[in-house]
């Protein structure tokens, strides 16, 4: 029951009446314009809870551990793009938030995480659920404050907001200290920001035009290009000028995971996504290229294989809003630096100013097709369900329109290969820290932000069980998320490693009785039984593991008015292909697998 | 290679564990490291001398340069700066000896800032390889103890 607002402040306002800090850091947010945080309150934040229970303006939703909130606010973040707050008391609550500070940090995602610390007189004497949290996340925040001065507050929230979100995103912590939350002041709350180091928000850095009139030139001169697009644009919100710029030039667009949805999949001109498991169309395309135009990615291993064998006979260009990214896994020969909406409208508008015409890449063009045409993502029919075979079945029963989480292993690579992601931010997955357990709470957080929406994490047996407790959260705050789970019984993408690598010897990779392993063909032992988990939650749940069941079983999922668990039991025979395995290059690409055991 | 880094920051807590944090996660060691407050008290400079691979390095200053309380970063590659660090000294010294370290000192431009029955301290200033052809000529006669404020360097002309 949310209860009258005390504190009320109007936007304009500067100077607010004498309040304690926890209704100081409330109003704040409220001027940010948060409307949801992701908390969990203890002894040094459940003053910050007291003030959340004033505010009309706040949804707050209590997480049933500090991760899931963590990566609700991640889920809420990277489906809006707007700045997202999590929230969890000292010592071991905040240590719970710090994998999702660090995935922030690897996916650029404008994160805000609030602590509570003790009393400052008690700092740095061991005290009862004390950490060094503001030490402790030092190497993987974008930026972080103790607040050490109460006046000071309403300043720190509004430089926090501002460098989460603002120039190339990233987390930023606020650590509150308790008596700074309990004492009694006039805060004043600034209308601007002045960060001397930080002037991302006057001047977003710009390509220069001779700069972008060298970008055309190349691209002109050009028989092969490629584009390589990365998660910059969809922070930068360019898709529509990416879509635009990649049908002006007619250059085919090769997406990362971190990209997927900024250029339409279904398009022509589309390779997808390369990479380790990305289509093979888009890794040739990369390898072969004469000219490859990255945009806001930074050539990840994940991406490049062997950096050596990376486009070697290509020329690259690299516009990044990050500098720090040129030259940094690969050495580039037109690094520029920008904010990449800026610079792929400029392009636009150069290219238009000065009718250039598209370059003459047919027989480029012709390749590539015959190339997609001969490799699609594509797996043999199986007695038995197959997470491939699930995860087509809900893209065709969504046709498409829905947000989409995933845990980390086989099936987050099967999701972005079998649902054609079209849109940007509809694809919400921990993809430079590799985080499991993230997909469930991701999911909750992005059906948070868009209630109307449907949205389904799709889930391996091993990822949900790490954060399977935010059910409760589901249940309890009506969040109407779906789950399909595709249980094998093991940790899927680390099978396929040791089936590749390790002569099929599992090393602790089974989640069941070894002895008695659950499968498609021995039901009786699949472990655990996540249909009574959920029903345990109050969460309506169902088991399939045959083919004629699945598609009512979809159909009844995305019906269901409420959270719902649908578990698939699949084989875990199949690996993900096609794959480059680390160290090789694209042209070494693994279509086949050699039969696991 | 040795490289002199200068860097303007904020004077704010935890800059100097930002900074440090950047190089000591990235394999670098720190040779020498001096912060001290700029005229206007809300910035200080901090100059490092960090030994390591050029590229490498250029990455980590980047790196750097986007921490939020940092202003500026500069790279002293050799020659292009003064560079200046201040040494001091404990050095074991007999009755008899004083006018040997005496004579060390003034052609070394040092000096004895407080003598005792079986010691001197000395302070001294140069650029590394004064400091080093110093301490080669007063070593024998035995250093007790040593403080040395690593280099501060700016830009010639």
């Amino acid at each position: 029951m949310k209860h009258k607002t005390n504190n009320h402040i109007s936007k304009n306002d500067t100077k607010g009446q004498t309040m304690k800090g926890a209704d100081v850091l409330v109003a704040a947010l409220e001027k940010e314009g948060v409307d949801v945080v992701f908390a969990y309150p203890g002894g040094a934040s459940m003053e910050l809870h007291q003030a959340l229970t004033k505010s009309q303006k706040i949804r707050t939703i209590l997480p049933r551990f500090e991760q899931g909130g963590g990566f609700m606010a991640h889920g809420y973040a990277r489906a809006t793009g707007k700045p997202s707050v999590c929230m969890a008391t000292s010592g071991p609550g905040a240590t719970n938030l710090v994998t999702c500070i660090a995935d922030a940090f690897m996916d650029s995602i404008p994160l805000v995480a609030i602590t509570g610390q003790v009393y400052q007189q008690f700092i740095g004497k061991a005290a009862f659920q004390e950490t060094d949290f503001f030490g402790m996340t030092l190497p993987i925040v974008k930026h972080s404050f103790l607040v050490l001065d109460k006046e000071e507050l309403p300043k720190i929230v509004k430089e926090a907001f501002h460098i989460a979100s603002t120039g190339r995103p990233g987390p930023v912590v606020i650590d509150i200290p308790k008596d700074v939350q309990q004492a009694l002041f006039e805060p004043e709350f600034p209308d601007t920001i002045d960060i001397p180091g930080y002037k991302t928000d006057v001047t977003l850095p710009e390509a220069t035009d001779e700069e972008l009139l060298e970008v055309i030139k190349l691209i002109q001169d050009s028989k092969k290009p490629v584009l390589y697009t990365g998660g910059g644009i969809i922070s930068a919100e360019a898709h529509l000028e990416l879509r635009e710029f990649a049908k002006l030039t007619g250059i085919p667009v090769a997406s990362t995971l971190m990209g997927l949805g900024a250029f339409d999949s279904e398009d022509p001109q589309s390779l997808y996504w390369f990479g380790m498991h990305g289509t093979v169309a888009g890794n040739w395309a990369v390898c072969d290229c004469d000219l490859l135009l990255c945009l806001g990615a930074r050539f990840d291993d994940r991406i490049t294989g062997k950096i050596e064998k990376f486009a070697t006979e290509a020329k690259i260009a690299h516009i990044d809003i990050d500098i720090s990214e040129h030259n940094k896994n690969k050495i580039v020969d037109l690094p520029i630096h920008s904010d990449i909406k800026y610079a792929i409208r400029r392009l636009i508008e150069l290219w238009k100013k000065n009718k250039f015409s598209q370059p003459d890449i047919s027989e480029w063009s012709e390749l590539i097709q015959k190339w997609k045409a001969e490799h699609p993502f594509s797996y043999e029919a199986s007695e038995h369900i197959t997470q491939q075979e699930a995860i087509e079945t809900l893209y065709q029963e969504t046709k498409g329109d829905a947000i989409i989480s995933t845990g980390v292993g086989q099936h987050q690579m099967w999701a972005a290969q079998y649902f054609k992601f079209r849109e940007p931010r509809t694809y919400i997955s921990s993809l430079g820290l590799g985080t499991m357990g993230f997909g469930l709470p991701a999911a909750i957080g992005a059906k948070v932000a868009y209630p109307e929406k449907l949205v389904v994490n799709i889930d391996g047996d091993g990822c949900f069980l790490m954060n399977v407790q935010e059910l409760a959260t589901a249940k309890i705050e009506k969040i109407n998320a779906k789950t399909i789970i595709m249980n094998n019984q093991h940790l899927g993408m680390v099978v396929q490693w040791e089936d590749l690598l390790y002569e099929s010897v599992r090393g602790q990779t089974i989640l069941c009785d070894k002895e008695n392993i659950g499968g498609p063909d021995n039901l009786d032992a699949i472990y655990p039984d996540f249909v009574k988990i959920s029903e345990g939650f109050g969460v309506k749940a169902r088991r399939v593991s045959k083919r004629e069941e699945l598609r009512d079983a979809i159909q009844e999922m995305i019906a269901h008015d409420g959270p719902y668990v649908l578990e698939v039991i699949v084989p875990y025979t199949e690996h993900v292909l096609p794959m480059i395995k680390q160290g090789l290059s694209a042209k070494e690409i693994l279509l086949k697998s050699p039969n696991s055991k | 290679m040795r490289h002199i880094i200068s860097i303007l920051v904020e004077n704010k807590f935890g800059v100097l564990a930002r900074i440090a944090g950047m190089f000591s996660g990235r394999g670098f060691n720190i040779e020498t490291l001096n912060v001290g407050p700029m005229p206007d008290s809300k910035f200080s400079r901090i100059t490092a001398t960090i030994i390591g691979d050029s590229s490498a390095l250029d990455q980590a200053i980047k790196q750097v340069s986007k921490l939020v309380n940092v202003l500026e970063v500069t790279e002293y590659s050799k020659g292009q700066a003064t560079e200046r660090e201040l040494l001091m000294l404990k050095i074991k010294v007999e009755p008899k000896q004083r006018t040997e370290i005496v004579q060390i000192c003034d052609i070394f431009r040092a000096k004895i800032i407080d003598v005792a029955a079986q010691s001197v301290n000395v302070e001294m200033t140069g650029n590394p390889n004064k400091i080093k052809a110093f301490l080669n000529l007063v070593e024998p006669y035995g250093v007790i103890e040593m403080a040395r404020t690593g280099g501060v360097a700016l830009k010639r002309g």
